[in-house]
């Protein structure tokens, strides 16, 4: 074929598609060179390839320097050597010298054993510190989602390409030069005093212990230990498809019963699941869709649309500082995790009759945003949150670990009841496109008053970075659009701006492939593959589910009817709803 | 430290005159310094906005280029060259009686606004090393002991 580029590798004959890096075309045979500030989900515009560490040299003949296999393509009859003594060598010197003036202090880092730099120092067989450079002091920053550490900066630069080229925060960068330089907030600001929506994907590429989320697993253990306490969990759909990698388990692997019983086993005193929750904001959302449909059908000029989702705290946050003239377009129903606390809190505390101030409500959460969230004072009563705090799925297992659960041998069990039980509808929240078609499910049923032929909305599956759909509801063709990574997002709020938006509704995950690849996963390491089999399982989940619409959830039903009387109503727009700031810098 | 409205505008003008175009933020930056004396972080948010880049893109590069400086620079800046020419013939002892003469470190401006002191890597005069520039004036061959009689020239 005419685009195919034949070449040698290692002594072994490859034919890959013109424009392939050497980095890719060796590991399409296997060969698997080391790479450091290089990152490349592919499928998705996360993408960073500075060639800045010099981690992946390789050797080619006819060349006299070494080449960085991450940026360098392959012509027709080269000849590349991985793992000549010469590159041996080299690589292993350039790891010494960024080891030079690391901190070193493996032992109590939080990012040891998910490193990449402490692999490479084991994989290179380095057992003493050659060379001892100057140490830097720089300013320590712990927010309450995100704790920045630069000392054990690489200068990779993936969190500056995330931060700009990808979620276009503009937020964090390089500064200063020489040994001076450091990746900062704006004007070296805290990340509080700037515009960061909190996403935390600064975090999911960070290749050492610089960028780390704050870990509140020693305040649950007290809380958890606490006799005077009654501790509830919720754990997000995302959670559940991602969990047990942490265990050594297949990425993909579902493990929604073992992480009930782990919760339980941890001390938990009744163990929810926000799914439900998010069957609830479904009920909220849905009825917020139709309401301004039917308000923009019966000729309502000043509707707005499109309406746009508002289950993720980073998107939140993004439009909050970016687009505040623009505040009116997304729903108002809050996210279900704060749904789950504000029900937790009134509806469920009263009917136990446990006090307020007695209930501790513990959100497990893929996502460091939501950290954030929860110390929003919109979302809390008297001072009292109505999620105490979040968790994030590696700091969950990091717990269980601490506490001698062998989580893969554990016997699966269902959530409590009633804030346990949920549909398909709401499992597939963790994927980008996910809320829209759990959304569609409801507001086609809902409108059209007929069954849905069809459950699965496949058009706004998938990792497209902008999906769009038509959905004919009884005639009316509703225009819905998904997009992920906030990059995307701000294509679409330009364009809405601008007047360009030819939507209806509009669903925005700020993280790549949606929650499942949310900051506060299991590190995916660059591999898309996992995020793929994450998404792949929360549709097996939806699948295996005997009820897939929010609808048809009967503890939503008994809600409704127990406590919140309708949709919109009174109730429900005191506690599921909220609104948004202007927070412009 | 303020920056005024009619600054702020000058710095509008300055980057309309380049289209408002990215790419030329370097040209832009060099000018504001010229024009204000320093391109504090009220400065360098205008010119974000005026650009469509975000203001950490802008502060990176100022922190980067050494020519650039956020806090004004004195009526005389003073440039000590500590390139390898330089450096090897005292440069360094130049620049520590630099210090010691005005009262202040590198970076910094003396409070009467009149000196600013920095270092520099090279001024093109290895010749003439070691080399010290105030203003736009070369000083040459300097001896540490030469320093004072310089200082005291512009004083008056």
């Amino acid at each position: 074929m005419e685009n195919m580029i034949t070449l040698t590798i290692d002594n072994r004959a490859v034919s890959v598609p013109k424009g392939t890096t050497v980095l890719d075309a060796a590991a399409s045979i296997g060969i698997n060179i080391p790479a450091l500030c290089h990152m490349d989900l592919k499928g998705t515009c996360v993408k960073n390839a500075p060639a800045s560490c010099r981690i992946c040299v390789v050797e080619i003949e006819g060349r006299r320097n070494l080449a960085p296999s991450c940026a360098t393509m392959v012509t027709e009859g080269m000849i590349v050597r991985t793992n000549s003594a010469r590159v041996v060598r080299a690589r292993k010197t350039v790891a010494e010298l960024i080891l030079s003036d690391h901190p070193n202090d493996c032992l109590t880092c939080p990012k040891c054993n998910d490193c990449e730099l402490q692999k490479l120092v084991t994989r290179f067989n380095i057992r003493r510190m050659t060379y001892k450079g100057e140490q830097s002091t720089r300013k320590k920053e712990e927010t309450v989602a995100i704790v920045r550490n630069m000392d054990k900066c690489i200068l990779c630069r993936r969190c500056e390409t995330v931060c700009n080229q990808v979620q276009t925060v503009g937020v964090l960068g390089a500064v200063r030069r020489g040994f001076e330089t450091t990746i900062a907030p704006t004007f070296d600001r805290m990340f509080k005093d700037t515009d960061c929506s909190y996403c935390g994907q600064c975090v999911a590429v960070c290749p050492t212990g610089a960028l780390m989320e704050r870990d509140n697993t020693d305040r649950l253990l007290d809380d958890l230990c606490n006799p005077d306490k009654i501790v509830i969990a919720q754990p997000a759909p995302a959670v559940r498809v991602a969990l047990g990698e942490e265990f050594g388990m297949e990425p993909g692997t579902i493990v929604t019963g073992k992480l009930a019983t782990s919760l339980r086993y941890l001390g938990f005193d009744h163990v929810f699941d926000t799914d439900f929750a998010a069957d609830l904001t479904i009920m909220e959302e849905g009825a917020e869709i139709l309401h301004r449909l039917k308000a923009f059908l019966g000729g309502d000029k000043s509707v707005k649309l499109p309406i746009m989702t508002s289950c993720c705290p980073a998107w939140v946050n993004f439009y909050e500082h970016n687009y505040p003239d623009l505040l009116e377009y997304p729903s108002s129903a809050k996210s279900p995790a704060q749904m789950f606390g504000a029900i937790a809190k009134t509806y469920w505390a009263q009917k136990m009759g446990i006090p307020r101030e007695k209930l501790v409500v513990v959100s497990i959460m893929p996502c460091l945003a939501k950290k954030f969230e929860c110390e929003r004072e919109e979302f809390s009563v008297d001072g009292n949150p109505d999620v105490d705090y979040s968790i994030s799925t590696r700091e969950l297992a990091r717990l269980i670990k601490r506490s001698n659960i062998d989580f893969k041998s554990l016997p699966d069990s269902d959530f409590d009841s009633p804030l346990g039980e949920s549909s398909g509808a709401g499992a597939i929240f963790g994927a980008t496109g996910g809320v829209m078609e759990a959304a569609l499910r409801t507001v086609y049923e809902v409108y059209t008053g007929k069954t849905l032929p069809r459950l699965e909305f496949t058009d706004v599956r998938g990792l497209d970075g902008i999906k769009e759909a038509t959905i004919d509801l009884a005639g009316f063709p509703l225009k819905v659009c998904v997009a992920h990574t906030l990059g995307n997002a701000r294509i679409l709020m330009d364009k809405l701006r601008a007047g360009e938006l030819d939507y209806h509704v509009v669903e925005v995950m700020a993280c790549p492939g949606g929650c499942i690849g949310g900051a506060g996963q299991p590190y995916h390491h660059g591999n898309v593959e996992v995020l793929k089999a994450r998404a792949r399982a929360i549709y097996r989940e939806d699948e295996g589910k005997p009820i897939r619409k929010s609808h048809e959830n009967p503890d939503i039903q008994k809600l409704y009817r127990e406590f919140l009387g309708e949709p919109l109503g009174e109730r429900s727009e005191k506690l599921l709803h909220t609104k948004y700031f202007n927070k412009a810098k | 430290m303020k920056v005024s409205c009619e600054a702020l505008r000058k710095v509008e003008e300055i980057c309309k005159k380049f289209n408002n175009d990215p790419g030329e933020l370097i040209t832009i930056l060099h000018e504001c310094q010229n024009s204000l004396g320093y391109i504090p972080e009220d400065v360098q948010r205008v010119i974000a906005r005026c650009l469509g880049i975000p203001a950490q893109k802008v502060y990176g590069v100022v922190t980067f280029y050494s020519f650039f400086s956020m806090v004004p620079k004195g009526k005389y800046p003073v440039s000590v060259c500590l390139g390898t020419a330089c450096y090897v013939r005292g440069g360094d002892k130049v620049l520590e009686e630099f210090k010691r003469v005005l009262g202040i470190e590198v970076g910094e401006t003396t409070p009467d606004g009149k000196f600013s002191l920095d270092c520099l890597r090279c001024v093109g005069a290895c010749g003439l090393a070691p080399v010290a520039t105030i203003g736009e004036k070369v000083y040459g061959r300097l001896n540490p002991s030469d320093i004072k009689k310089i200082v005291s020239e512009f004083d008056s």
